[in-house]
C-alpha cells in the first residue's frame, strides 16, 4: 500500500545531561578526546557492589535550581533527580533550539502552546532511600523491626505529604510541559532503555499525523542510585570494577572479552519539529529524522525466558526504520548502536546488524556511547540520537575506546576522524524485549 | 484524512474488583455493586483509609498455558495476562495462523509492579546509620543482597506486562508501554490506534493493568489527602459528583483490549465489536498538584478526540439525539476532579451538556490508576452492545454546581451508538477516546 506523502521531521535542539554536564560541548569534546565520565561512584559508599563505579552527575555540576525560573523553585522540592535531569535537559533544548517558552518570564512564546507537545521517557524511578528509611525509622518496633501498625498511625507522617509525586514516571513530562507551557498531546513511555527512542519515535508519529508542530522529545534516568545497581546487577548486565583496574576501561561493547556494563546519569530532551514550520521561524535544522521502527522479542535476557540470539526481531526495527526513511540498508553511513559491552546484550544485537548489512557490517563506522556515559536507562536512547545528530551536524566520527578484536563489526578503538555522514542509524533495545530504530539523515 | 484506515475492537477482557469476565461484572455493574471493602492484602487498620476494591479469588493459572515462563510474575502482570488471554480468545486469533506475529503489536499503560516491601524495608533498616542520619552503603548493599531476590525486583519494571504479554501471545511488533498515571491505558490505546492507522502493525493488544493497593501506594496517596478517608461502610465511600464526596478509593486489576484493522478484521471473517473513532492527548501545562480550574486541558482533549470523530458537539442528530450518547468520566470522587470535569463537559459540549449522561464505575470498582481508562472503555462498549447505563452509585446529595446527569444510582435503559471515555492523569496529561457502534 502506498504511504500519503508526510512532513518532514527535523531535530532543532539538543538537550543532552550526562555525567559529562548539560550542553553538548562538553560531552562531544569529551568523545572527540576518546575520555570516559565512568569512575568510582562518588554520592555514596557503593563499595558493597562488586560493581561500584559509573557516569555519575553530581550535584556540584548539574543544580537543577539553576535550570527553571525563579518562579518555579518551589517545585524543584519535588523532584527526583530524574525528573531535575528532564527539566536541565529540556531548558537546553529549547535554548539550543533558539525558542522561547512561558520559561523566559515576560517573553512571547514562539510556539502556541495547544501545538507543543512532550513525549519524555522515564525509568522506574526509586525512592531515595535515606528519606524513606529516616521515616521508615521512626516506625520500629520493640523488635527493632518495622512496625506497619504504628507507621499508619503516625510514621507515615514523616514523609513530606507530595513524597509519592517525586516518583510517578510521568512527572518527569509534566514539569517540563507546566515550565515551557506545553498543551499538546504529552506521553511518558516507560520501556527500560528503549524509553526515550520510543518516545522520539511517537513525537515523530504526533508532528506527522498533525497534532503538533514542535515536541520536546527524550529521556532520562538517575541510574547511579543503590536499587538501580541492585536491580542491573541482579539483572546480570553489570561488569565487576576489580580494584587496580580503571573502571573507565571495563566497558567493552562487542568485544570478545566483553564483561558487562556500567551505569550512567543523564539522557537528553531534543527539539522535533515540523520542517515547514521550524523553516518558517528561521530555525536551523540540526539533522531530520527521517525512519523509526519498533518491535518486541521475547524478553532476551529476562531471567528464566530464553534469549533470542538471532537478533531477528532487532533486524525487523531496523528494517522498518529503512523502509519509513525510503533507504536500503547501503544507504547507511553509520550506526550508534546500543552497544553496552554485556555480552548477552551485544550478541543478539551484533547478528541484527550482520543479517541487516551482511558484509558491509564490518565496515560501517560504529559510534560508541555507553563507553563515555554508562548506561542510562531511560535516557541511554535520547544521548544515542543526540550523539548521532551531532556526528551529522559536524561531518565527524567521535573517537572509540576499550574495545579490540571485535571482527564482526567496526567497533575497536580508534581516534576521532571527519567523515562524509549521510544516513546515521541508531538502534535501541531493552531488557525486556523492546527495540527502536531511528534513521537520522543530514539536511540537505 | 480521507481514507483512512478504520480501528475496530474485535476482543476485550478485564479482571476488576467485581469480577473475573464481561458477563459478571457488567451484571454487578447494572446491580450498582461495591467492590469497597476492608484491605487484606497487608495490615492497614490504623492507615487513614483502610479500605479498598481488591480483586478477590483470582487464578491465573486459569488464562496462562505455561505457567513456568510466568511464574515470577508480578501481581499486576497476573492480572494483564487474565485480561489479555479473554480479549484475545474473543478476538478468534487464538486459532493457528489467524495473525502474523511480526505485524502484531502491544501497547499498554501498565504500571509498576508491588515492591517487595518486607525485605526491602528490612533492607533499609539493617543499612540505616542512625549517629550519621543516612544510609550506610555498605552495610546496605550487604542486606540488600542478602535480603532482596533478582525476579521480584526486575519484575517491578512497568515494561514487564508487556514482555510477559508478547511471550504469551508471540506478539513481535511495535510495542511500547506509557505510564501517565489515571490516563495512561486510554493514552495506550489511543496511540495504539494511531499506530494501525499508519499502517506499522494490523493488529494491536492494548490496554492496562496496574495495583497501588500495597503498603507504600497506600501512604502515598493517603499523603496526598486524596483517598477517602470516610469510617463508615467501605461501600459507601466512593461517591463520585456527590456534595458529600471525599476522595477516591483505590481500585486494582486491569482491562484488555484487541484492536484491529477493519481490513484486517474483515479479511478474516471476525465481528467488530466496535469502532474507535476518534482519541485526543493534552497537557494541562498548569500545576503538578491542581487541575488547570477552567478544565483547559480536559476539554481539549475531548474536543480533539470529538474532531477526529468528525462529531460536532453542538449539533444535534436527526433523531433529536445529542451527538454523544453516553461519557464514562473521570469521576474520581475528588472535589476538584468532579467539579472541573463538569465544567470542561459543559465547555465542550455548551448547551448539550445537560442531555448526555456521564456516570463513574469507579463509583462501584475504584480507581483502577494506569488500568482504570480500558476498563471504562470496555464500559462503554458494553453499554453500546446492552442498550444500558452504568449508574454512579452513592450519589445521595447533590452538589449545587454539579448540574449534569450522574445517572444517579440505578442502571438505565437507552439507546446508546456513541460513547466517550475521559481519562486524567495526575499532573496534567489528559486523554480521550470516542467509541462508537459497529456499523459497516
Amino acid at each position: 500500500m502506498p504511504r500519503p506523502e508526510r512532513c518532514r521531521v527535523v531535530i532543532t535542539g539538543l538537550g543532552p545531561i550526562c555525567a559529562f554536564g548539560v550542553g553538548i560541548q562538553p560531552l562531544w569534546s569529551a568523545l572527540l578526546e576518546g575520555r570516559s565520565a565512568i569512575a568510582p561512584v562518588r554520592r555514596w559508599d557503593a563499595s558493597g557492589f562488586a560493581s561500584n563505579a559509573a557516569a555519575e552527575l553530581l550535584l556540584d555540576t548539574f543544580d537543577v535550581k539553576s535550570a527553571v525560573p525563579k518562579s518555579y523553585r518551589k517545585a524543584t522540592k519535588v523532584m527526583a533527580r530524574d525528573i531535575e535531569f528532564a527539566v536541565g535537559a529540556a531548558q537546553e533544548a529549547v535554548r539550543d533550539a533558539g525558542i522561547v517558552t512561558r520559561a523566559t518570564e515576560g517573553a512571547t512564546p514562539t510556539i502556541p502552546p495547544d501545538r507543543f507537545g512532550c513525549q519524555i521517557g522515564a525509568g522506574l524511578i526509586a525512592a531515595d532511600v535515606d528519606e524513606l528509611t529516616a521515616a521508615l525509622w521512626t516506625s520500629r518496633g520493640a523488635d527493632g523491626n518495622f512496625d506497619i501498625a504504628h507507621w499508619g498511625e503516625t510514621g507515615m507522617t514523616n514523609l513530606t505529604p507530595l513524597w509519592l509525586l517525586k516518583y510517578l514516571p510521568n512527572m518527569l513530562s509534566c514539569h517540563v510541559t507546566i515550565i515551557h507551557d506545553c498543551q499538546g498531546p504529552s506521553n511518558t513511555i516507560t520501556c527500560a532503555e528503549a524509553s526515550a527512542g520510543l518516545s522520539c519515535g511517537e513525537s515523530m508519529r504526533v508532528i506527522q499525523r498533525g497534532d503538533a508542530d514542535v515536541c520536546l522529545s527524550g529521556g532520562a534516568e538517575c541510574r547511579v542510585h543503590p536499587m538501580s545497581m541492585l536491580r542491573q546487577g541482579f539483572a546480570r548486565r553489570l561488569a565487576a570494577t576489580p580494584t587496580g583496574v580503571d573502571p573507565a576501561t571495563i566497558t567493552r561493547p562487542f568485544a570478545p572479552d566483553a564483561t558487562g556494563g556500567l551505569l550512567g546519569d543523564g539522557g537528553g530532551i531534543v527539539v522535533l519539529e515540523n520542517g515547514a514550520t521550524a523553516a518558517a521561524r528561521g530555525a536551523v535544522a540540526l539533522a531530520e529524522i527521517a525512519g523509526f521502527g519498533a518491535s518486541q522479542c521475547f524478553c532476551p535476557d529476562t531471567i528464566g525466558v530464553e534469549v533470542n540470539e538471532t537478533g531477528e526481531e532487532i533486524a525487523m526495527a531496523i528494517a522498518a526504520a529503512l523502509d519509513d526513511a525510503g533507504i536500503t540498508a547501503d544507504a547507511i553511513d553509520a550506526i550508534v548502536p546500543f552497544g553496552s559491552g554485556i555480552p548477552h546484550v551485544d550478541q543478539p544485537e551484533a547478528a541484527a546488524l550482520v543479517s541487516v548489512f551482511g558484509s558491509r557490517a564490518r565496515s560501517i563506522p560504529l559510534i560508541q556511547v555507553m563507553p563515555f556515559v554508562g548506561n542510562c536507562g531511560a535516557g541511554a536512547g535520547a544521548l544515542a540520537i543526540i550523539v548521532g545528530a551531532q556526528a551529522i551536524r559536524t561531518q565527524t566520527l567521535p573517537a572509540r575506546i576499550n574495545t579490540t578484536g571485535c571482527t564482526a563489526l567496526d567497533a575497536n578503538v580508534t581516534p576521532a576522524r571527519a567523515a562524509t555522514l549521510k544516513n546515521v542509524l541508531v538502534v535501541i533495545t531493552s531488557l525486556g524485549g523492546q527495540n527502536a530504530a531511528i534513521v537520522l539523515r543530514a539536511v540537505a | 484524512m480521507q481514507n483512512e484506515p478504520r480501528i475496530v475492537i474485535t476482543g476485550m477482557g478485564w479482571i476488576t474488583p467485581l469480577g473475573h469476565d464481561l458477563a459478571s461484572v457488567w451484571s454487578n455493574l447494572m446491580a450498582g455493586a461495591s467492590g469497597m471493602a476492608p484491605i487484606d492484602r497487608f495490615d492497614a487498620r490504623t492507615f487513614p483509609t483502610s479500605f479498598a476494591a481488591q480483586v478477590r479469588n483470582f487464578d491465573v493459572t486459569r488464562y496462562v498455558k505455561d505457567m513456568a515462563v510466568h511464574r515470577t510474575a508480578g501481581l499486576n502482570t497476573c492480572f494483564a495476562l487474565g485480561a489479555a488471554r479473554q480479549a484475545w480468545e474473543q478476538s478468534g486469533l487464538s486459532k493457528s495462523g489467524a495473525v502474523n506475529a511480526r505485524r502484531a503489536g502491544i501497547y499498554l499503560g501498565a504500571g509498576e509492579g508491588v515492591l517487595d516491601t518486607e525485605h526491602y524495608f528490612a533492607t533499609n533498616i539493617a543499612g540505616w546509620d542512625e549517629a550519621a542520619g543516612m544510609i550506610d552503603g555498605r552495610r546496605w548493599a550487604e542486606a540488600a543482597l542478602r535480603e532482596m531476590t533478582a525476579l521480584r525486583e526486575i519484575e517491578q519494571e512497568p515494561n514487564m506486562p508487556v514482555s510477559h504479554l508478547a511471550r504469551e501471545f508471540g506478539l513481535r511488533g511495535p510495542a511500547y508501554n506509557c505510564l501517565t498515571a489515571c490516563a495512561a491505558s486510554t493514552q495506550a490505546i489511543g496511540e495504539a490506534c494511531t499506530i494501525l492507522k499508519r499502517g506499522d502493525a494490523d493488529v494491536m493488544l492494548s490496554g492496562g493493568t496496574h495495583t497501588m493497593i500495597h503498603m507504600l501506594g497506600v501512604t502515598g496517596f493517603n499523603r496526598l489527602t486524596a483517598l477517602s478517608t470516610s469510617k463508615g461502610d467501605p461501600t459507601k465511600a466512593s461517591r463520585p459528583f456527590d456534595r458529600d464526596r471525599d476522595g477516591f478509593v483505590m481500585g486494582e486489576g486491569s482491562g484488555m483490549v484487541v484492536l484491529e484493522t477493519l481490513d484486517h478484521a474483515s479479511a478474516r471473517g471476525a465481528k467488530p465489536l466496535a469502532e474507535v473513532v476518534g482519541y485526543g492527548s493534552s497537557a494541562d501545562a498548569f500545576r503538578i498538584t491542581d487541575i488547570q480550574p477552567e478544565g483547559r486541558g480536559a476539554a481539549a482533549s475531548m474536543t480533539m478526540a470529538l474532531r477526529q470523530a468528525g462529531i460536532d458537539p453542538h449539533s444535534t442528530r436527526a433523531d433529536g439525539r445529542a451527538p454523544i450518547d453516553y461519557i464514562s468520566a473521570h469521576g474520581t470522587g475528588t472535589k476538584e476532579n468532579d467539579s472541573i470535569e463538569t465544567k470542561a463537559v459543559k465547555r465542550v459540549f455548551a448547551h448539550n451538556a445537560e442531555r448526555i449522561p456521564m456516570s463513574s464505575v469507579k463509583s462501584m470498582m475504584g480507581h483502577l490508576i494506569a488500568a482504570a481508562g480500558a476498563v471504562e472503555l470496555i464500559t462503554c462498549v458494553m453499554a453500546i452492545e446492552e442498550g444500558m447505563l452504568p449508574p454512579t452509585i452513592n450519589y445521595q446529595t447533590p452538589d449545587p454546581s454539579l448540574d449534569l446527569d450522574y445517572v444517579p444510582n440505578v442502571a438505565r435503559r437507552a439507546k446508546v451508538d456513541v460513547c466517550l471515555s475521559n481519562s486524567f492523569g495526575f499532573g496534567g496529561q489528559n486523554d480521550t477516546l470516542v467509541v462508537s457502534r459497529w456499523a459497516s
